[in-house]
């Protein structure tokens, strides 16, 4: 079955990392990924603020252009993989909405047909976490596992996987990414900051207040022994990966914790060149230890 | 009024003064002839939030929110306030701003109220009357953005940065230039804009939705 892959604007830039590691391991799981042709911006939480329903039509516009080119799975339902968590809930939001709301869906539905556009609600949108686990299974995973990862990892999930809808893990203490980091060879660590916010684009306007919020997950994680913070949202890993410098003056810290994509470290372990996942782009270098687990 | 020293309240300054009680009750004090009456009904609205009303003040809201500390008025009160009409109170407060739609108050509310959507009800109102200090980063982001994806379809992380930086202080160049040369050495940042194709679909659609009333 095919996955249609909906970078967003992130994966292509500061996010990059996460995509060259995302379709490393498909290609390596030999899970075929194919990018939507001529996708727009998702809106993410700035445009909502400005503009609801424009926000909404915004991804419409995504979903009836996944709509034509993708291929309905056995669910009947073109399967389209989000991997940034502000356009994942984004766009589900948009769905629901869309299903839910007659005046947002007869506004949506007359700009998309002005656009010679048409969206009929058969698209399914997919984490690659939710993929992983769900659809390819740890069965596969172990066994394409040929380097244990062998670190102590503070899995951090974000809010947007799981807030404000929950699709395929629990929306109070999920627990998904833990078993992929264990079933890779590393040890999950059990700690309280798994959905707390990191402010998201708070580290670049209300600067005082966005590396506060970095800094109490980074904080923790360091207290916790962690060799690294496993996250799976590119605005996650910016804040707490290239504001440590400014968390430690703001802080009188001296945090230096590597803040990696899931995708990289499930990378690492099937033993894929790090140059293919990234690695080398990461600000805190993180190098795997080379005795293994 | 009584004598700013009658009550402590509230931290000390450098001469050991305490700001009075009496003055944070003034702050929010109104006659009900300056209160908008229609305010809440027409947030819950705009919020498809008519739920609103049925907020019973429990505070779970303020209480779980990672922000709450940093708010003039925290969730719980700006409910409260929107319902008995305090708009200009509300709508110029840095509440509003400082949400980062982590939406954990939206699922942990026991009575289902979407908070997150009633706070960006309250950005689009703040927006929309230009209600916001001058060099303020948040609505300038959230305009910046809203302009950028409407012409090119697309975000530009690192113009959206040099935007803001222009809106607010330029000053914020030079901070963020470290974090800009390392993003472009490690390959992570976007030199050219990268727009859509089809850009006239997209602005056909924005039109499309736009009220036609």
């Amino acid at each position: 079955m095919k996955y249609l892959y909906y970078p967003g604007c992130s994966l292509k830039s500061t996010g990059k990392p996460y995509e060259e590691s995302l379709k490393a391991v498909f290609s390596a799981l030999k899970v075929p990924l194919e990018e939507l042709r001529d996708w727009n911006c998702c809106g993410a939480t700035a445009y909502m603020a400005v503009n609801e329903v424009k926000s909404f039509a915004l991804s419409a516009r995504n979903l009836a252009l996944a709509e034509k080119q993708g291929e309905p799975a056995q669910n009947g339902m073109v399967q389209l993989v989000a991997p940034c968590s502000a356009c994942y809930a984004g766009i589900i939001k948009t769905q629901r909405y869309l299903a839910e709301n007659a005046d947002i869906r007869k506004r949506v539905e007359k700009g998309l047909s002005d656009a010679s556009l048409t969206y009929s609600g058969k698209v399914q949108i997919r984490h690659p976490l939710d993929v992983l686990i769900n659809d390819i299974g740890f069965e596969r995973i172990k066994e394409a596992v040929k380097s244990p990862l062998g670190a102590r990892v503070a899995c951090y999930y974000g809010c947007q996987i799981v807030r404000p809808y929950a699709a395929f893990d629990n929306q109070q203490a999920p627990a998904s990414l833990d078993a992929l980091v264990g079933a890779i060879g590393a040890t999950p660590l059990d700690w309280p900051m798994k959905t707390r916010c990191c402010g998201g684009s708070l580290v670049g306007t209300i600067r005082e207040v966005g590396l506060r919020l970095n800094y109490l997950i980074l904080r923790e994680a360091e207290k916790r022994g962690a060799d690294l913070i496993a996250t799976t949202c590119p605005l996650c890993q910016f804040g707490l990966e290239c504001f440590q410098p400014e968390v430690n003056s703001s802080f009188q810290a001296s945090v230096r914790m590597p803040v990696a994509y899931f995708t990289q470290l499930v990378g690492l372990s099937f033993a894929i060149p790090e140059k293919e996942l990234g690695m080398q782009r990461l600000f805190v270098p993180y190098k795997k230890a080379s005795i293994g687990g | 009024m009584s004598s700013p020293t009658a009550r402590p309240y509230g931290p000390a300054d450098k001469a050991g003064t305490r700001p009075a009680l009496v003055y944070e009750v003034q702050k929010v004090m109104k006659f009900e002839s300056e209160l908008n009456p229609h305010f809440g009904e027409e947030v819950a609205q705009k919020a498809h939030g008519e739920r609103l009303f049925a907020c019973i003040q429990c505070g779970t809201c303020s209480g779980t929110c990672p922000v709450s500390h940093y708010m003039d008025y925290a969730p719980r009160r700006i409910i409260q306030m929107v319902r008995e009409g305090f708009e200009q109170e509300v709508l110029t407060s840095s509440t509003i701003w400082l949400c980062a739609s982590c939406y954990q108050c939206t699922v942990d509310c026991p009575k289902q109220i979407k908070l997150t959507d009633i706070m960006y009800a309250l950005k689009q109102i703040a927006i929309a009357r230009h209600l916001y200090p001058k060099n303020f980063g948040v609505p300038i982001m959230a305009e910046e953005f809203f302009k950028q994806v409407a012409k090119n379809g697309r975000n530009n992380e690192g113009k959206l940065m040099i935007n803001i930086a222009r809106r607010t202080h330029l000053l914020n160049l030079f901070k963020y230039s470290r974090l800009g040369m390392k993003l472009f050495a490690t390959g992570r940042m976007a030199l050219f804009e990268e727009g859509i194709e089809n850009k006239e679909q997209l602005r056909t659609l924005l039109r499309g939705v736009e009220k036609t009333s």
